[in-house]
């Protein structure tokens, strides 16, 4: 299954203004708690790593762990002095990897 | 334990007041085979494997040993959850995000979660306000502790505490 | 002649019912549950329904549904409402998953889904979101489906299982009250299909039902079966004039 992503952001937004960025992405996140029908454990496979980079900069980053549940949603807030590029990018367990490219313009 | 329940952050003192207890109350290695607190951290004679890492040792490892200061970090979460797999959480901090004076990580921890990391952030001065929101699994009832560094160095902390009532027809 | 009568019978047991002022399952969530429901941006639902949007216009495997349907917002529109429904070339009662998978195969030569696939439950629930606000009303006075019906009202009242529990008892007798921790709700299939936070995942109608047998320590029903078909219609009936939610959250 290819992942699927919910970006919800301001595509235009106020020089210096503050906006909100929330993401989601589709992914069990498979704890490696919990069991399968034949009592083995099922193996972790989670998403580990967030960062959010514009033009270049980081601007927010997160590790995730087991708590966090299942299709992982991230909200957090940004400010802009130039239009640019926001690069999301999600790493997990098996080499998982997912990048999500959007333009902001700043006005 | 009491100490932390009473105490709104984690103060050094207690820390190594509770690691001394958590020897001595250790479930895992029965009394007779106790030689000092290293045996705490060996394999116990039931093979049940090491002490569980408590949630201090955890908090210790992302703030290096520094003191806490309780304040300033604000937990946010529904007080009864309908179901402990998705629960809407906030942690904000009440400090400035000036180029020169602002919050650079948040870790969020569970005290009785199987792990007590939940997730941790880092943050800058391009986000005008410290506050995240995500979404987080709890196995029970329990506290929630979240941990703020600033850029000077030091560490904040709030926490806050969550009732989990479980489906009671769990399908699996 | 007596058959006629029961089915006359039963069919006014379930107007009579709809009558009473009836809940949605949204109601007895708590209020941050509701407030993930609201929240297209935060439904975790919308990631199929974004998926099934996409699905909706994709060519790669021949024929896309755009192609008979056009733009879902107007085709769609109050379809997932109308469910289940008489299929004239089947000469049996579907639902929209069935449905789906009918027009796969008659019209894309595509192999049916299963009902948990995410690609069944993402082209599911985007044309459920049609449906958001638009009354449930499935076509309950369809004689065809007379007998069905009748069907699945017996299921519903039928005390089943090794715990021997019907429906009825619980969510006519008891709706409003506790099991365990949870909220009873009336169990009104308003917002199908559902992102269930105890699954951590979207799933149908089926699969919440299927939950129930197995609570209670009844024979399963398989999903798209027309038996369960018959419970869904028997649901959705006794539901008539609630508005879909279009696809939703459910503890």
């Amino acid at each position: 299954m290819s992942a699927r992503t919910l970006i919800d952001m301001p595509r235009r937004v106020r020089r210096g203004e503050a906006f909100e960025i929330r993401a989601m992405i589709g992914h069990p996140m498979e704890t490696g708690y919990r069991r399968g029908a034949d009592g083995d454990r099922l193996p972790r496979d989670i998403l580990t790593e967030f960062g959010c980079v514009f033009d270049g900069e980081p601007v927010f980053s997160a590790k995730l762990y087991p708590a966090i549940s299942a299709n992982p949603f991230l909200s957090f807030s940004m400010t802009a002095d130039r239009s640019g590029e926001l690069v999301f990018r999600w790493r997990g367990d098996r080499g998982f990897s997912h990048t999500e490219r959007v333009n902001l313009v700043v006005e | 334990m009491k100490e932390q329940s009473q105490q709104p952050g984690v103060s050094a003192d207690s820390v190594s007041r509770r690691r001394l207890l958590g020897v001595t109350l250790g479930a895992v290695v029965p009394a007779g085979l106790m030689a000092g607190p290293a045996a705490a951290t060996t394999v116990s004679a039931s093979g049940a494997g090491d002490a569980a890492p408590s949630l201090d040792a955890a908090i210790r490892a992302f703030t290096g040993g520094a003191p806490v200061r309780a304040g300033k970090v604000r937990v946010a979460i529904a007080p009864l959850v309908d179901n402990g797999n998705t629960v809407p959480l906030s942690v904000s901090v009440d400090h400035p995000m000036r180029p020169d004076d602002h919050v650079t990580a948040i870790a969020v921890f569970s005290e009785r979660n199987p792990q007590h990391e939940v997730a941790s952030f880092g943050l800058g001065p391009r986000n005008p306000v410290a506050k995240v929101s995500t979404r987080i699994r709890l196995a029970t009832s329990q506290k929630m502790v979240a941990v703020a560094r600033l850029s000077d160095g030091t560490y904040w902390s709030g926490e806050i505490d969550v009732i989990v009532t479980l489906a009671a027809c769990i399908e699996d | 002649m007596i058959a006629v009568l029961l089915v006359g019978l039963c069919a006014v047991d379930v107007v009579a019912q709809s009558d009473k002022p009836r809940r949605s399952g949204f109601d007895f969530m708590s209020a941050a549950t509701q407030a993930l429901q609201r929240d297209d941006e935060q439904n975790p639902v919308m990631l199929w329904v974004k998926d099934g949007a996409r699905r909706w216009n994709d060519v790669s495997a021949g024929f896309a549904c755009a192609g008979c349907h056009g733009e879902a917002q107007q085709s769609m529109r109050g379809v997932a409402a109308r469910y289940p429904a008489w299929d004239e070339q089947l000469g049996a009662p579907v639902n929209l998953q069935r449905r789906i998978n009918l027009c796969r195969e008659r019209h894309q030569q595509q192999p049916p889904l299963g009902s948990e696939d995410d690609a069944m439950l993402a082209l599911e629930s985007f044309v459920a979101l049609q449906s958001r606000g638009v009354p449930i009303a499935p076509p309950a006075a369809d004689p065809r489906l007379a007998a069905a019906l009748e069907r699945g009202s017996q299921m519903y009242s039928s005390r089943i299982g090794q715990l021997a529990l019907s429906c009825a008892q619980c969510h006519d007798q008891l709706a409003g009250g506790r099991l365990g921790g949870s909220a009873i709700p009336e169990g009104h299939p308003t917002a199908y299909p559902i992102y269930r936070l105890q699954w951590q995942s979207a799933g149908s109608l089926a699969r919440r039902l299927r939950g129930c047998f197995r609570g209670v320590r009844a024979e399963q029903l398989a999903p798209m079966s027309s038996e369960m078909i018959a419970l869904e219609l028997f649901l959705a009936v006794r539901a008539a004039g609630m508005p879909h939610e279009g696809p939703g959250v459910r503890p």
